[in-house]
């Protein structure tokens, strides 16, 4: 094994189709030169109303249209959509239908689906479907909800889905016996992914061959392939699902089964033509799940010195009309609080309540940017109460590089316990105030810190398959695809150095169960964990077999060779070695020579030997499959720093610096994880200052285009500088920590903090805008209590 | 998000163009597209005819007439931008003009779609009317020119009729001191507020159903404006008067 | 009209996008479409040598034009066009739907200002959304556009 790849800022191989417009997105599809009927979701306009009819006949008659469905018209129109992570806390998890008939819950919410000769044509047809609605009394904020004037589902008390209190220590007790308390309410409210690529799923249903075929801009192509087997009731050996390339995640494409997951494939399979759906970016913002939305009540507990001595958060986490998703958000808040800090007695409860909105699932960062910013903005509470520094304040509390393993005495999200396995938070904190440097000279300036935790690589496992073929290339596939993480180049150091090959010889497929069957899917920072870790032991264990071939064929010992340089040769001589395309042909003993050097492995040509061609217990070829399965997850952690400038007049915000201090422990392709942070740096900035999701009373979102939901363009973004630590996890033999929501998480804690200083007025809420500014400072200009 | 279904007219001329617009009812304009066309996707506008006119040849020239500046329907905001004409004599228009979106939309965007368009907040309008300028329609009835002061009349709302077409903007040369700011939450969105100065009047946009002439020593008197997603009436009216003091400081 | 130097027979739709003739009627799906309101800039071409919004032109429209896509940059098997080779030296994409977008914008501008200043660099890049890099590399690559293209 090399180690020439891993580290190394390799430059992508994904890279050239790409640029040169040869990407395969899932609308981009179009196999077998079959041209696929068009489709659109005729959605509900109400956050919740009756359905009293819906009336398709004028749709079904306009030319150009081939059928409409309605729930009636499914096999499965009565069964409600599986609750993914079921929870023994989720006492009232609901789940919607593919299509609804009797009640719609959220604006958006499907109702009927057209399938035609063109989108152009189902949508005149969306036009001419009439639903009668009847409204009813809508829940909209997280408060809302709470209070529960009125119901989101009318079994639900309270519209209370779950609730978890979790405890370590006593922290009532110590709350009651320290020197000094402080009360914070911290707000944040929902945001979305909005990936620039939405969802399309296109399908075919081949019934010569008995195999429905899908391509899904999904984060997890084998979990639709299992539902769609279900559903369906097809073995799942004749459903085959492809992520293709998928321009961008972020989260919401980890939620499965969407209505037209099952819609689509089932129209091919009814109508015996391709069918596909590619949602517009108005649908995006009405039917794509999103997430941020919750209330955070705090009580701290501190000393003199700001010793945290018992912290209490009870958060309600807005989850929107149904709960396919679970729990894991408020469960990864629960987890998160503490972040770096040694935190002795720490409650915390949630309830997950039910509104009238898109039901909520993860977005970049999933709960962690609200237990960040409950954590630093309870800091910096602390060091104003008492007049310290905020940075020492964050100094006194920080778990020690002495201290791991370290447990926090929570439950994560794999349902281990939470034990951060390594790390060095003081280090991180260190580095970036180095990096940050003296404050600018001006006015209206301040400053913000923000050091956080990420768990990552979470389980149950993930495989890879690595073959090395005659020709000396080499393949390698795994179940879970990606969205631009380079994760072809990636694993393809990852190979190269098990086999000793350049990356330009490896090639990566993901994604695609017709290759690779198992796997979970893309999601909470752990496909470098997961994937990266199982193509090791794959690769791994080829070469193990490509030595003990090619020993036979040296007369060597096994344990004499070495991979390098393309061959498998003796270690120290290395002209005494034979090519590891040459291997791959002896691996293989054949009758039948076809060129390409395979005469080589042919039974008068082969070195003769006892036993039979093919020893017992041995498979043919060089090739192998591995898995990784972690005993928990692997914590990385990091370190952000900003200096901004609050317009006084115009309260326009100016970020005169940001640095970033990121570990996650060995780096494999230090260029992608600085991608990674860039991005979600820029997400954190847009999702703090920029972006909100304007719902008003009645649950309509009033933003709902690009126009008006403010995405930041190049010039909002600022330079970012990150530099590196590495502390490696002892979880996984390749030592990595996942990278992929890392620069979202302490942005809101960073800007809140520094635009706190910088403008005088207290922060305790997300997002933040040059309005809610001015607000806030002149209410308290005013002395009205913020 | 696709347009609903309309009749497409491509007319080879004004005259023809006038002729339909007067034969056709609801009919809609297609000059640059970048205001129109997305209402179409949205399907907010669903006309039942779409008059393009970019098919009309030499309807694109920016002159010089009368102490001013002639733009006409199909040129294009880019070629207003790059003007050497217009950076001579009328450099408060390139000014207005580098503020509307990108780049890439001004490639398409014309000036006078801008105006017929006029949403409250747009920089051209504001700036037409700061400089006292006209614009001129023509009809199957004959040519009308029409004063700043007498184009606008609400949000979207111009006093153009359904048959006429406008097909030239005029901008009186700008000389002395001339100012736009505005406070947008992106580079490149539109306004949430905005002021142009010419000379010693006051134009402002973004805080009106229409631009509105405004005292510089009491900016806000008699304005009521709105509030929307990004900025309340309060608010609107603090932006009004802090570019207004930038906009009168030096 | 002409596509990448090549000619194309009318599309009979009016009401059909550009977008969608060249994605679906040509089959060249290198343009992309994010949001059909004109403001994410997935969508750009060159009509007539300068970058514009596809989704916001009916394709009927673009008839006696000449029309560059992403495909017609570089033709297939030769070398990258300096802007797309600048992309990929500086890790300018990531999920690559915005890429060809870009791409186009950033080829537009080097064509009015081979050596722009930062600022013209800015507004160049100004006008396309980019969810994955966070615009970083992107301005490094128009810097190192213009490095290959001296």
């Amino acid at each position: 094994m090399t180690t020439r790849w891993f580290g190394a800022r390799v430059q992508r191989v994904e890279d050239d189709r790409l640029l040169r417009g040869n990407g395969h997105f899932t609308d981009d599809i179009n196999e077998s030169g079959d041209r696929a009927l068009e489709s659109t979701i005729v959605r509900s306009p109400f956050a919740h109303a009756r359905i009293k009819s819906i009336d398709v006949s004028a749709a079904r008659a306009l030319p150009g249209v081939v059928a409409v469905y309605v729930a009636s018209d499914l096999p499965f129109g009565g069964t409600d959509l599986p609750i993914l992570i079921p929870h023994p806390n989720l006492t009232h998890g609901r789940t919607q239908r593919c299509l609804a008939s009797e009640v719609v819950r959220y604006v958006g919410e499907a109702v009927a689906f057209v399938v035609a000769e063109s989108r152009y044509i189902a949508e005149d047809a969306a036009d001419l479907v009439a639903v009668d609605y009847e409204p009813l009394p809508v829940v909209i904020t997280p408060e809302a909800a709470e209070r529960a004037e009125h119901l989101v589902h009318d079994d639900v008390p309270g519209n209370v889905a779950a609730e978890l209190i979790q405890e370590v220590g006593d922290v009532q007790k110590a709350l009651e016996a320290g020197p000094h308390r402080k009360h914070l309410r911290l707000r944040f409210e929902r945001g979305a992914a909005s990936p620039m690529e939405g969802r399309a799923v296109w399908a075919r249903w081949s019934s010569s061959e008995h195999r429905l075929t899908v391509y899904d801009s999904t984060q997890s192509p084998t979990s639709i392939r299992g539902g769609l087997a279900v559903l369906f009731g097809l073995p799942e050996s004749d459903v085959e699902v492809i992520a293709p390339d998928v321009g961008g995640g972020f989260g919401p494409k980890i939620m499965l089964f969407y209505p037209d997951e099952l819609l689509v494939p089932f129209a091919a399979m009814q109508l015996g033509r391709p069918v596909k759906w590619t949602e517009d970016r108005q649908e995006h913002f009405t039917a794509v799940n999103q997430e941020r939305g919750q209330v955070h009540e705090v009580e701290v507990g501190f000393d003199g010195e700001g010793h945290v001595l018992a912290l209490d958060v009870d958060f309600i986490h807005d989850g929107g009309a149904y709960m396919p998703y679970g729990i894991i958000l408020p469960i990864i808040t629960a987890a998160q609080v503490p972040g770096p800090y040694r935190v002795p007695n720490y409650r915390v409860r949630f309830r997950d309540l039910y509104t009238n909105a898109i039901p909520t699932s993860p977005y970049r960062g999933a709960g962690r940017p609200h237990a960040c910013f409950v954590m630093e903005r309870t800091l910096d509470a602390i060091a104003a109460e008492l007049g310290l520094d905020r940075i020492e304040v964050r100094r006194r509390n920080l778990i020690q590089p002495d201290q791991f393993p370290y447990e926090v005495g929570v439950v994560w999200q794999d349902g281990n316990q939470v034990v951060y396995d390594s790390g060095d938070y003081p280090a991180l904190v260190n580095r970036a105030l180095e990096m940050l440097g003296p404050r600018p000279a001006g006015d209206h300036i301040g400053m913000g810190l923000s050091p956080y935790v990420e768990g990552t690589g979470v389980g149950p496992y993930e495989g890879a398959h690595v073959q090395v073929l005659v020709s000396g290339k080499v393949v390698a596939f795994t179940g879970i695809p990606n969205q631009g993480q380079a994760h072809a180049t990636v694993w393809a150091q990852i190979v190269a150095d098990q086999l000793g090959v350049e990356v330009s010889d490896v090639e990566v497929s993901s994604g695609d169960t017709r290759r690779f069957r198992w796997g979970v899917g893309t999601f909470a920072s752990r496909a470098a964990i997961m994937a990266g870790n199982a193509m090791a032991v794959a690769a791994g264990m080829v070469a193990e077999k490509a030595k003990h071939v090619a020993a036979e064929h040296l007369e060597a010992d096994p344990a004499d060779l070495e991979l390098a340089g393309g061959s498998v040769r003796v270690k120290g001589s290395p002209d005494r070695g034979i090519p590891l395309a040459a291997v791959a042909v002896l691996s293989n003993p054949m009758r039948y020579a076809f060129g390409g050097g395979t005469e080589a492995a042919t039974q008068f040509a082969a070195k003769p030997r006892p036993g039979p061609p093919l020893p017992e217990g041995e498979q043919p070829g060089l090739e192998a499959t591995g898995f990784f399965s972690p005993v928990g997850s692997a914590w990385a952690a990091g370190c952000h720093a900003a200096y901004v400038r609050v317009d006084p007049k115009t309260y326009r915000l100016e970020i005169l610096k940001y640095v970033v201090v990121h570990d996650c422990g060995r780096l494999i392709n230090p260029l992608v994880v600085e991608g990674q942070i860039e991005g979600g740096v820029a997400q954190g900035i847009g999702g703090a200052f920029y972006e909100r999701l304007a719902y008003d009373a009645e649950g309509q979102l009033r933003n709902a285009s690009f126009m008006e939901f403010l995405m930041p363009y190049a010039t909002e973004i600022p330079k970012i500088e990150i530099d590196h630590i590495e502390t490696p996890s002892p979880l996984n033999p390749l030592g990595i920590k996942g990278a992929g929501e890392a620069g979202v998480i302490p942005v809101g804690a960073v800007l809140a903090a520094a635009i706190e200083e910088a403008l005088g007025v207290p922060i305790t809420e997300m997002p933040l805008s040059p309005l809610k500014l001015f607000e806030l400072f002149t209410s308290r200009q005013a002395g009205v209590v913020g | 998000m696709k347009p609903p279904p309309f009749e497409y007219h491509a007319p080879a001329s004004v005259d023809e163009a006038c002729a339909l617009l007067a034969s056709l009812e609801d009919a809609k304009v297609l000059a640059g597209g970048q205001s129109l066309v997305p209402l179409l996707n949205f399907r907010l506008a669903r006309p039942a005819h779409l008059v393009d006119i970019n098919r009309i040849a030499d309807l694109d020239r920016i002159y010089e007439r009368d102490g001013g500046i002639a733009v006409q329907a199909l040129a294009r905001m880019a070629a207003v931008e790059d003007s050497e004409l217009v950076a001579r004599v009328c450099p408060l228009l390139g000014l207005g003009v580098r503020l509307v979106a990108h780049r890439v939309i001004r490639n398409r965007g014309t000036v006078c779609g801008n105006l017929a368009h006029a949403d409250p907040a747009s920089e051209l309008p504001a700036v037409l009317l700061a400089l006292r300028g006209h614009v001129v329609a023509r009809s199957k009835g004959g040519t009308r020119i029409i004063p700043a002061s007498d184009l606008f009349t609400s949000v979207m709302q111009t006093t153009l009729a359904p048959n006429e077409l406008l097909v030239e903007a005029w901008f009186p040369a700008s000389t002395g001191k001339y100012a736009i700011a505005e406070e947008s939450r992106r580079h490149g969105d539109f306004a949430l507020a905005g002021a142009v100065r010419y000379g010693d009047q006051l134009a402002l946009f973004g805080v009106a159903p229409t631009p509105v002439l405004a005292d510089p020593r009491q900016p806000t008197r008699g304005l009521q404006p709105t509030g929307d997603l990004e900025a309340t009436p309060e608010f609107r009216l603090h932006l009004v008067q802090v570019l207004t003091e930038r906009l009168f400081a030096a | 009209m002409k596509v990448n130097g090549v000619e194309r027979p009318p599309t009979v739709d009016a009401r059909r996008l550009l977008s969608d003739h060249l994605r679906h009627d040509l089959g060249l799906t290198g343009t992309h479409v994010g949001c059909e309101h004109g403001v994410c800039g997935c969508c750009t071409i060159l009509f007539d040598g300068e970058p514009v919004r596809s989704c916001l032109m009916l394709a009927v429209q673009a008839e006696g034009h000449e029309v560059t896509t992403i495909e017609g940059l570089a033709p297939p098997g030769s070398a990258l066009h300096p802007v797309q080779q600048a992309f990929h030296e500086c890790h300018g994409l990531q999920c690559g739907f915005c890429t060809p977008g870009f791409v186009m914008s950033v080829v537009g501008l080097l064509r009015e200002h081979p050596n722009p200043t930062p600022e013209q660099v800015e507004e160049g890049i100004a006008g396309n959304l980019c969810r994955c890099t966070g615009y970083a590399s992107i301005r490094r690559a128009v810097h190192r556009a213009v490095e290959l293209t001296r």
